[in-house]
């Protein structure tokens, strides 16, 4: 009963892609219009840095159904250049690129759950899931 | 795509309307047209409506920052308007605190609250 579909993140105009995949996703499996923005706003957060720490990658969008309880699994996998300090970039107003440092921390606050597995000079993967309530 | 946005003069005020989801140019060359106009025409007062947004990633609220900044620093007023719900609540959601703006529920609201801001 899984559901998977992805984007590919190499341009600007594939965030806008990720998102409305995203947004269509969520509204299909229920989602109200907050956690439509909430999920949205998280797959932004991930393919942006996708888009500019990692030049590629991807956004794949799952629909989990896990002990009677459904929800969006958001995975976003790069083969960049990973992260060299993960505890920092989980830190509020931390960046490299001179953005607001909102998008790990943030992403994680928006979603119910949060991962990520990261390897310097092998890729980065995150994997967020929201559940609906 | 990408279209401009369109940045409408009324009186000494500039009234923005953004109607769709704001993608990366569009928002940084909606900065570089607003103030390119407000120079041009020796704007006092904005007001950027976003009643139809209904997601601000921190790309785009960075540059909304930024535009009220810039604005700012020449010598105009903000208000923004119609910040939906669910846009509130990400926004603060992902730490974002868009401190010391003006803001408004509607644009009528905001046009009231710019004229006394102007008067002051």
């Amino acid at each position: 009963m899984e559901h998977r579909s992805s984007v590919d993140i190499y341009t600007e105009w594939d965030i806008v892609a990720a998102r409305q995949l995203g947004r269509n996703e969520a509204k299909k499996s229920g989602f109200g219009t907050v956690d439509q923005a909430r999920i949205t706003t998280a797959i932004s957060e991930l393919a942006r840095n996708i888009y500019l720490y990692a030049e590629e990658g991807k956004i794949e969008i799952t629909n989990v159904i896990e002990d009677g309880l459904i929800g969006i699994r958001i995975i976003a996998t790069d083969s960049g250049p990973g992260i060299p300090d993960v505890r920092r970039v989980m830190e509020d107003g931390f960046s490299t690129s001179g953005g607001l440092g909102a998008g790990i921390p943030g992403v994680k606050r928006l979603m119910d759950e949060f991962k990520i597995e990261t390897e310097l000079g092998v890729g980065t993967l995150v994997t967020a899931i929201k559940w609906l309530r | 795509m990408n279209a401009r946005i369109p940045i409408l003069k009324l009186g000494d005020t500039l009234i923005v309307s953004i109607q769709w989801e704001l993608d990366d140019q569009t928002a940084l060359q909606f900065q570089e047209d607003l103030l390119a106009k407000m120079h041009e025409t020796a704007t006092r007062g904005v007001v950027i409506d976003l009643t139809s947004i209904d997601l601000i990633d921190s790309f785009i609220a960075k540059v909304l920052g930024d535009v009220i900044s810039m604005t700012g620093l020449m010598g105009a007023k903000v208000v923004i308007t119609g910040i939906q719900p669910a846009v509130a609540i990400t926004l603060i959601e992902l730490g974002i605190r868009l401190g010391n703006v003006l803001t408004a529920l509607d644009l009528e609201n905001g046009l009231d609250k710019l004229r006394k801001e102007l008067e002051v």
